[in-house]
């Protein structure tokens, strides 16, 4: 699936709540399922720090696409980490360069990524793209 | 006997709503809404009078000159100090420190004096000492606390030696809501012959303060976190002191003479008022503890403290709750966790239902560090929330609790 179409489902998934405490619900849920980070990649290298919770970003290359893992100490954040992870990774960098991520904005999400807060999701969206950008380049 | 129905009307924002939900409130420790009154003296300030004071000859700069005088009379009035020319304005509380670190240290301090503070101060209350520490190699001494979030007063008394030369500690906590005993504090460190800076941005909202009392050496607050307008703050010290330290920022106001071969500094308070005054900051906080005081600051005290204990006892029914501050004397702040959820995740939700709450470190790192966590959720409380607020807090935070 392409990155939008893995958005475009997002979308429909979280259409079906107009009750904010369904969404974070379901953001928890997402949460407690994503598959947590080996510990050994849960170091200060990969540490986002945000004022209010902590976020680790892993990445490798595998096949020409770029792999994602991450975790949160905030289960929210880390709900939203597991829609970002599935919207970005196991893509080329090139597709994760150019995406434009209207998902987070539609399903009510944004100020969860507005550079005012300090929960590392800004950071990690900027890192993820760092990454694509460091793959692309050492594989030219 | 409080009548918090009327006193809510003076307030408008409390009748927002927030996602559809009536906005509760409970982060006044951060800061308090401002009353009408304040508001509007804050217009009628641009609307009618203003002008730059205490250089215009002219007639509204004499109005707004007096108008800031007149509050500086108001700021004294209401922490009774002795002279109306030891209220400083600052910018806030962090100013205020930072003033008194910066310009009590060029006077008094050199290498290998210290400085006591304690484990639970705000990060206003760390880091101008740690600069200080820095550039005159000082030396930081830290009272320590019990499991209960009081201060370790036996560790303090001993703390003191022939360097020992200032301490500095926090009112009441915004964290614990532990209310330190600033005057036995003050008693004890007067016997080695040590001045007293307190933190009152806690403590000014909620509990009548007397710096001669006290005997306080320097006392600092911000208008803020007392019904009036941000921006505007206050540091009270004691003429010997304020009048042997060397101003903080040179500029206008501040001189007597300017030539380049000598500059005269100006007497007290314009000594440490570098800039143009904030006026209308300083006119509208006048305003504001004019409002705090016709409500009372004892029926303040009472009614919190009502909340306090109607809250805290209601919370703890709630699975897996853990208080962090439980002094037996304390004010109208809770900070708590639930099990293991994130406080980042609860205040998300708890906003989500209308509630505003603090969460995170509350700039006391040190103390998180302390307890070894990452942060709390704290809600404060102030004299226009209800027992029907904490009712409904109550029943979000186990409705949250239990999506974990």
């Amino acid at each position: 699936m392409t990155i939008n179409e893995i958005q475009d489902g997002i979308i429909d998934e979280f259409g079906m709540f107009d009750d904010w405490m369904d969404k974070y619900q379901l953001l928890i849920d997402l949460g407690n399922n994503q598959q947590a980070l080996p510990e050994e990649y849960k170091k200060e290298d990969n540490l986002i720090k945000g004022c209010q919770s902590r976020v680790w970003l892993h990445a490798h290359y595998k096949d020409g696409n770029v792999i994602f893992e991450a975790e949160s100490d905030a289960l929210i954040v880390k709900g939203i980490i597991s829609l970002l992870i599935h919207v970005l990774s196991n893509h080329t960098p090139d597709e994760i360069l150019s995406a434009d991520l209207y998902f987070i904005d539609q399903i009510g999400l944004k100020e969860h990524l507005s550079p005012t807060r300090s929960n590392g999701l800004v950071a990690m969206v900027k890192q993820m793209k760092m990454y694509a950008m460091a793959f692309k380049a050492a594989n030219q | 006997m409080l009548d918090t129905q009327k006193i809510r009307m003076d307030f408008p924002i409390l009748n927002r709503k927030i996602y559809g939900k009536d906005l509760i409130y409970f982060d006044n420790g951060a800061t308090t809404q401002k009353p009408l009154c304040v508001i509007e003296k804050m217009n009628e300030c641009y609307l009618n009078q203003n002008s730059n004071i205490h250089r215009g000859v002219h007639h509204l700069s004499q109005e707004a000159t007096m108008a800031h005088e007149e509050a500086r009379k108001s700021v004294q009035k209401f922490i009774n100090a002795a002279h109306d020319h030891e209220i400083i304005f600052t910018r806030g509380t962090t100013e205020s420190i930072n003033l008194v670190a910066f310009a009590f240290g060029e006077a008094f301090l050199k290498e290998g004096d210290e400085v006591i503070i304690s484990t639970m101060e705000h990060h206003s209350n760390i880091v101008p000492w740690q600069m200080l520490q820095d550039r005159k190699g000082i030396k930081l001494r830290i009272i320590p606390i019990n499991e209960k979030g009081e201060l370790d007063m036996e560790a303090y008394k001993n703390m003191f030696n022939e360097r020992t030369k200032l301490v500095s500690v926090m009112h009441v906590s915004n964290v614990l809501g532990t209310i330190n005993p600033v005057e036995e504090i003050i008693r004890i460190a007067h016997t080695h012959d040590v001045p007293v800076l307190i933190d009152g941005a806690q403590a000014i909202a909620h509990t009548k303060v007397d710096v001669q009392a006290l005997d306080a050496d320097f006392y600092v607050f911000s208008g803020h976190k007392i019904y009036g307008p941000n921006g505007i703050g206050v540091l009270y010290g004691k003429e010997k002191w304020l009048n042997a330290m060397p101003p903080y920022q040179g500029g206008g106001e501040m001189i007597a003479t300017v030539s380049f071969d000598k500059t005269v500094y100006n007497e007290l308070p314009f000594k440490f008022e570098a800039g143009t005054p904030d006026y209308v900051g300083s006119v509208a906080l006048a305003k504001a503890l004019e409002y705090v005081s016709a409500i009372g600051l004892e029926n303040i005290e009472a009614y919190e403290t009502e909340l306090l204990h109607y809250a805290m006892e209601g919370l703890s029914k709630i699975d897996g709750i853990r208080f962090y501050g439980t002094a037996d004397h304390k004010g109208a702040v809770i900070s708590f966790l639930v099990r293991d959820i994130h406080h980042y995740d609860m205040g998300m939700l708890l906003d989500k239902l209308g509630i505003a709450v603090r969460t995170g470190h509350h700039c006391a790192q040190p103390l998180m560090q302390h307890y070894g966590i990452e942060g709390t959720v704290r809600a404060s409380f102030s004299f226009y929330n209800t027992k029907e607020e904490i009712d409904t807090f109550i029943k979000a935070v186990e409705r949250v609790s239990n999506m974990f």
